[in-house]
C-alpha cells in the first residue's frame, strides 16, 4: 500500500516538472542572456580593421595562393562546372594521380593554337613508337579524362587524333610553337584552306624567351566557300575567322538563328565556371607539386651541367 | 494511340511541330558520318577502277556492309558499286569521330580488293590509321601503303 502510495506522489511530482519544448529552448539561444552582454560591434570592426590583422591576412592568402595564370595553365585540374556530374572524392583521387604522372612524364605547358608533337608506344609498329606533330584545335575533358585534338594535313588529307593527356602509352609530349589562338576551338581548320593546317614533321622547336608572356596569334582565317561542317556565319564568337561572301538567301535566314544575346548571358556564364574559391582550393595541391618538382628538375639539370 | 495522345499530336500538327506521318525534319546519319548502305566513298588507291571512279564524278557507293551491324568501321569490308561494277574494299579511314588515338579523316576512304583480298591498286596515296597493322588480314594492303599516322 505503502509503495503505490509513494509511486502516486512520484507521478504528482512528476506532472508540475517543466515539459522539455525544444523549440522554446532553441529560441532562448537566439535571446540576449543574463551576463552574457554582446560583444560591442565597434571593437569587432575595430580588430578587423587594424593592420596588425591585414597583413597576417594577405600573408595567410598569399601563401595559399596559386597564381591567376595556373587556370590556364592546368586548366584539366578544374572539375567539370556541371555539379550533378562531380565527385569531390573522385576527383581528389583523381588530382593525386594526376601530379604523380607528372612527376613521371614532362606535359609542357600548351594551349590552343600551339604545334605539338607527340610520341606514342605502339606495339605494332617496328621502332615500338609513333610520333605525330599537329596544331592544337582543340583541348577538353576534366581531371584523368582530359583529352587534346591535334590536326594536321598529310598527303592531301586531312588527319586529326585525340590523344588523353593521361594515357601512360603517351612518352614525349613536345611543344613546337607556344601561341594562343583567338579562339578557345579551332575546328574551323576543317573548312579552311590546307595549308592553315599542314605542319611539316621535322619542325624544329621554337623557344620562348624566359619569362616572356605566350604570344597571341591574332591572323584570321579565310574560309573555303560552302559546304561546311557547321554553320560558321552562325558563330558569333568566333573572332579567327574570315567568312566569304554569302547568298542573299542564305544571310537572310541567318537573322533567324543567331543568338545574339547569348554574350550578355550572366547565369550562362556563371554555370560554365568554378568559383575562385575553389579553384583556389584545388590549385594549392599543384603549387606545391610545381614547387617541389621544379626544384628537383633544376638541381637534376645542374647535376648534368658538371 | 490513346485518345489524349492523338489530341496532342493533332495539336502538334496544327502548331507545325510535326507531320501528320510523325516524321522528323531532321536527318541524324549525316552528323553521325555513318558508313551504310548508299554512303558514298573514296577510293584512296592507284588502281584503274578507282581513278575512274574520281574523274567520272560518280563517286563510289557502299552497297552492302560485311558486318551484322549494317554499319562499316575502320578495318571492314564492304561491297561497292562503281562503273557499273560490284567490288569489294576495305575502309581505311573515317570522317567519323573516332576514339582516342586513331585518326579521323577529312573523308571517308576505301581500297579497292579482289576476291583474294589482294589490293588492286599497287600504291596508298593517303596515310593509314596505325592500329589496323594487328589485322593480319590487311597485311596485303598495308605492304603497299606509304605512310602510317
Amino acid at each position: 500500500m505503502a509503495s503505490l502510495k509513494t509511486s502516486c506522489r512520484v507521478l504528482q511530482t512528476s506532472r508540475h516538472l517543466p515539459v522539455f519544448n525544444p523549440r522554446a529552448f532553441y529560441r532562448s539561444y537566439d535571446r540576449p542572456q543574463k551576463g552574457h552582454e554582446k560583444v560591442p560591434s565597434w571593437t569587432i570592426e575595430k580588430h578587423r580593421d587594424s593592420p596588425l590583422n591585414a597583413t597576417r591576412v594577405e600573408s595567410e592568402r598569399l601563401r595559399h595562393a596559386a597564381p591567376t595564370e595556373f587556370r590556364y595553365i592546368f586548366p584539366e585540374f578544374l572539375p567539370h562546372p556541371d555539379w550533378k556530374k562531380r565527385d569531390r572524392v573522385a576527383e581528389k583521387l583523381q588530382r593525386r594521380d594526376m601530379l604523380r604522372r607528372r612527376l613521371v612524364l614532362d606535359i609542357p605547358e600548351f594551349y590552343v593554337g600551339s604545334i605539338l608533337g607527340v610520341t606514342v608506344a605502339d606495339q605494332h609498329v617496328p621502332s615500338k613508337q609513333s610520333r605525330f606533330v599537329g596544331i592544337c584545335i582543340h583541348r577538353d575533358g576534366h581531371g584523368l579524362r582530359a583529352n587534346f585534338t591535334l590536326r594536321n594535313h598529310i598527303d592531301g588529307q586531312g588527319v586529326e587524333i585525340k590523344y588523353d593527356l593521361y594515357n601512360p602509352t603517351l612518352q614525349n609530349i613536345e611543344v613546337l610553337k607556344l601561341e594562343k589562338r583567338l579562339d578557345e576551338e579551332l575546328f574551323y581548320l576543317r573548312d579552311a584552306p590546307a595549308t592553315h593546317s599542314t605542319i611539316t614533321f621535322d619542325r624544329k622547336p621554337e623557344t620562348l624567351p624566359l619569362g616572356a608572356t605566350v604570344p597571341v596569334n591574332m591572323k584570321k582565317i579565310p574560309l573555303n566557300p560552302p559546304p561546311w561542317t557547321q554553320r560558321w556565319e552562325k558563330r558569333e564568337d568566333l573572332k579567327g575567322i574570315d567568312l566569304p561572301e554569302l547568298p542573299e538567301k542564305r544571310m537572310r535566314k541567318l537573322s533567324q538563328i543567331v543568338k545574339p544575346w547569348e554574350k550578355y548571358d550572366l547565369m550562362k556564364e556563371y554555370r560554365k565556371n568554378i568559383s575562385e574559391e575553389e579553384q583556389n582550393e584545388i590549385f594549392k595541391e599543384v603549387v606545391q607539386h610545381h614547387t617541389r618538382v621544379e626544384k628537383k628538375r633544376h638541381q637534376e639539370r645542374l647535376k648534368r651541367m658538371t | 494511340m490513346s485518345a489524349v495522345a492523338r489530341y496532342f499530336h493533332s495539336r502538334a500538327v496544327t502548331l507545325g511541330l510535326c507531320t501528320r506521318n510523325n516524321t522528323r525534319h531532321f536527318s541524324t546519319s549525316l552528323p553521325l558520318c555513318e558508313l551504310r548502305h548508299m554512303s558514298r566513298v573514296n577510293v584512296v588507291d592507284n588502281s584503274d577502277l578507282g581513278k575512274n571512279a574520281k574523274t567520272s564524278g560518280k563517286p563510289a557507293r557502299i552497297v552492302h556492309v560485311y558486318n551484322k551491324q549494317g554499319v562499316a568501321r575502320i578495318g571492314d569490308k564492304v561491297l561497292l558499286a562503281l562503273e557499273k561494277q560490284k567490288v569489294k574494299g576495305i575502309i581505311v579511314g573515317c570522317k567519323q569521330k573516332q576514339k582516342h588515338m586513331i585518326p579521323k579523316f577529312d573523308s571517308n576512304n576505301v581500297v579497292l580488293i579482289d576476291e583474294e583480298d589482294t589490293p588492286m591498286g599497287s600504291r596508298i596515296n593517303v596515310p593509314i590509321p596505325s592500329v589496323l597493322r594487328k589485322k593480319e588480314e590487311l597485311a596485303k594492303i598495308l605492304a603497299i601503303s606509304s605512310r602510317f599516322v
